[in-house]
């Protein structure tokens, strides 16, 4: 990617200062797709521009290769309470004789949000910890979102808990992940019931399950259902539609810029 | 139907737990009576999906014995749309046109929370302008009374005080006016933007909003001398539908059922947004943890309400409703057309004509999108019925990656089984009307 951005750099006059610099870094990212450089953790490599792959492709945009990159893992300062909540954590958790780097996979500060990604097998312990201990209290849990990553090979399926803490006004993300041939995260519903609803939705719609779960069964979509809809290989569906004499495609099948 | 028929009614089938019987229609005090002769059978009571009493396509699945539940179990799912997928095709902007359908009852705070999240993942909650702080503000505090006052009114309704029901819906129609006024639309606005507003309050807003003010103050009062002291009311309601501060943590009910355990938690005060921290207002609580207490608790939450919204309108400059990057903000300037509200055909005539530049780039932006740096966010607002969360994920595309919302119904309506059980059949009505649930919002 970088070598073909390089080329186009050259034939810009103003823009001269690309030895031994990584232009990316210095471009203004706020125009260009994606976040670019080599920080933060790959989850996907993006080819071509408008969802498009057949047909000719004369914008040029078709051989675009960029990789899509979330934030990746934070070092020491967190910064503000978050180095308190991890010390506490980490604490304790070994406090139980259980190292926090078999936990805690990795820990990431992006956008004044804390998140732990949390080893599965570990996830109960480690919110039984976050509850309980005295200087943690994370009393509610506002449930779990899932999020589908079909090219993050070996970690395709994530649950996101937020926890809160009312006793000290602070909230923190939880992050699980499993690979989409083996999904089972053990279930929350021991430490915090309320997410008893939460994972048969995620189950419903991402097939995660969650061992543990007292009923895990299709809370939204009907009991014969086939398939999990929010997964990214479940198709939206939908049919094109006239307006005006022309076709418009179903809103899964348009052109997409991402 | 006829009573000399005892099984017109009622169909036999045998099962692996013995013979089931399925009773539909007839008579109840029949069916009652019926049952009342085979007193070790269990009976297992259908309420909705459509009945009045359930606040939309909301299906009750009650354990009897007696009058008395034993157990009770929801059933939903009877309104999933599909909004969160659908998201996923959509630009970031035509976003909020979704939300806003979620919970019906509470567009702005939809709005709001999914902006919020969205600007933050874009890194601009600074930017957003002043005045489209304190409008969000206001709406949202209108939003609120009309959604307790749907509340308080099918609530009242639905223990037979049809008084209530006719105050209410006509306060709330007083609120609607304004929306209308504001946005054009009485519900599903998609007026709050990711970077601020759509367009500026139009003209006469505040001078309507503050007469409303006025005319509020005035028939607030009414439904205190209609509904707080009535015995009936309050015989209906006082120690029904009780959840403790416990069962709230564990079940994570939040808003009114969590304040009526006398917990002032609400997040406009912990965990402020939109500048609320900046606003006199206080949280109401109560200590009965039961139906009358979320009913005093919505009544007092309405009178702050109005003291937002006049503390709004005090506040209120001139001055942008949009933020200034023009990367983010559509360049369309609306105005009101003899075909409706749409693009100004100035601004038309002025991009089309003079600035071929203007025209592509609010051409991209439009049918393309903006772009929003990859990562996620989780965003959350008190809205009338508790903590509404938002949590989205950008791939760095123009469209979200994925966006979940966790709607207070959904949660609040979990606690519906340690509410009613053990209770009366009557009572789960009230427990029901109490946690005020939106389909809309729990099956999104």
């Amino acid at each position: 990617m970088s070598e073909s951005n390089n080329g186009n750099n050259g034939n810009k006059s103003n823009n001269g200062n690309n030895n031994g610099v990584n232009p990316e870094k210095d471009l203004g990212t706020q125009n260009l797709p994606g976040q670019r450089g080599d920080h933060g953790e790959e989850i996907r490599v993006q080819r071509g521009m408008f969802g498009a792959n057949n047909g000719g492709d004369t914008s040029g945009y078709g051989g675009l290769v960029r990789s899509v990159r979330l934030p990746g893992a934070s070092s020491r300062p967190y910064g503000g309470w978050f180095d308190e909540v991890a010390d506490e954590l980490e604490g304790a958790l070994e406090e139980q004789d259980l190292l926090p780097e078999n936990a805690i996979e990795k820990t990431v500060v992006d956008r004044d949000e804390l998140t732990f990604h949390i080893a599965r097998e570990h996830l109960v312990r480690v919110a039984k910890t976050l509850r309980d201990d005295p200087a943690l209290r994370f009393e509610l849990c506002t449930g779990v979102s899932g999020v589908h990553y079909p090219e993050d090979k070996g970690r395709e399926l994530h649950a996101v808990y937020h926890l809160r803490s009312i006793t000290h006004g602070r909230l923190i993300r939880l992050e699980v992940s499993a690979p989409d041939d083996d999904r089972h995260v053990p279930s929350l519903v021991p430490v915090y019931p309320t997410n008893d609803w939460h994972e048969r939705e995620t189950y419903d719609f991402f097939g995660l399950i969650f061992d543990g779960h007292p009923a895990l069964t299709r809370i939204m979509m009907p009991d014969d259902w086939q398939g999990f809809p929010q997964r990214k290989d479940y198709p939206l569906g939908g049919i094109p539609v006239e307006y005006k004499g022309a076709q418009i495609p179903a809103p899964d099948q348009r052109r997409s810029y991402s | 139907m006829s009573a000399s028929n005892a099984t017109s009614h009622a169909s036999g089938r045998e099962t692996t737990e013995g013979t089931v019987y399925t009773v539909t229609g007839g008579d109840w005090d029949e069916v009652v009576e019926q049952a009342a002769k085979s007193d070790d059978e269990r009976i297992i009571v259908n309420m909705g999906p459509q009945h009045p009493s359930t606040h939309g396509v909301l299906r009750l699945i009650l354990e009897i014995d007696g009058e008395t539940v034993t157990e009770a179990r929801c059933g939903i799912g009877y309104l999933h749309t599909g909004i969160e997928k659908n998201l996923e095709y959509r630009t970031w902007t035509q976003g909020t046109t979704f939300v806003t359908r979620m919970d019906y009852l509470t567009p702005f705070y939809n709005e709001t929370a999914y902006c919020l999240a969205v600007e933050k993942l874009l890194g601009i909650e600074n930017e957003i302008p002043d005045r489209a702080s304190v409008i969000r503000v206001l709406l949202m505090e209108l939003n609120r009374m009309s959604s307790h006052l749907v509340a308080l009114a099918t609530g009242g309704m639905e223990l037979g005080a049809t008084t209530i029901m006719i105050y209410g819906f006509r306060d709330r129609e007083l609120i609607l006016d304004i929306y209308e006024l504001i946005t054009g639309l009485r519900m599903n606005h998609a007026y709050i933007r990711p970077g601020g507003l759509a367009q500026d309050l139009p003209p006469g807003a505040v001078d309507q909003i503050r007469e409303f003010v006025k005319k509020m103050q005035k028939n607030l009062p009414e439904y205190d001398k209609l509904a707080t002291g009535n015995p009936i009311f309050k015989g209906r309601m006082q120690d029904v539908g009780y959840l403790d501060l416990a069962g709230c943590m564990a079940l994570g009910a939040t808003g009114p059922i969590l304040r009526s355990t006398g917990l002032p938690h609400d997040l406009r005060k912990t965990d402020p947004y939109c500048g609320y921290e900046t606003y006199d207002f206080e949280v109401p609580t109560a200590d009965t943890c039961d139906s009358y207490g979320r009913f005093l608790i919505r009544l007092e939450e309405m009178r702050q309400s109005l003291r937002i919204v006049e503390q709004c309108l005090d506040r209120l400059e001139p001055g942008p409703v949009m933020v200034g990057d023009k990367k983010i903000a559509w360049p369309a300037q609306l105005a009101l057309g003899p075909d409706g509200l749409g693009n100004s055909l100035d601004h038309i005539k002025k991009i089309m004509g003079t600035s071929m530049e203007a025209l592509i780039h609010h051409f991209k932006l439009v049918t393309e999108g903006f772009r929003v740096p990859p990562g996620q966010a989780y965003a959350a607002v008190e809205s009338p019925k508790g903590e509404l969360g938002v949590h989205v994920v950008s791939d760095g595309g123009t469209r979200p990656f994925r966006v979940h919302f966790r709607d207070p119904s959904f949660t609040n309506l979990q606690a519906m089984a340690a509410m009613c059980e053990g209770g009366q059949v009557a009572d789960v009505i009230v427990a029901v009307a109490s946690i005020d649930p939106v389909m809309g919002g729990v099956d999104r």
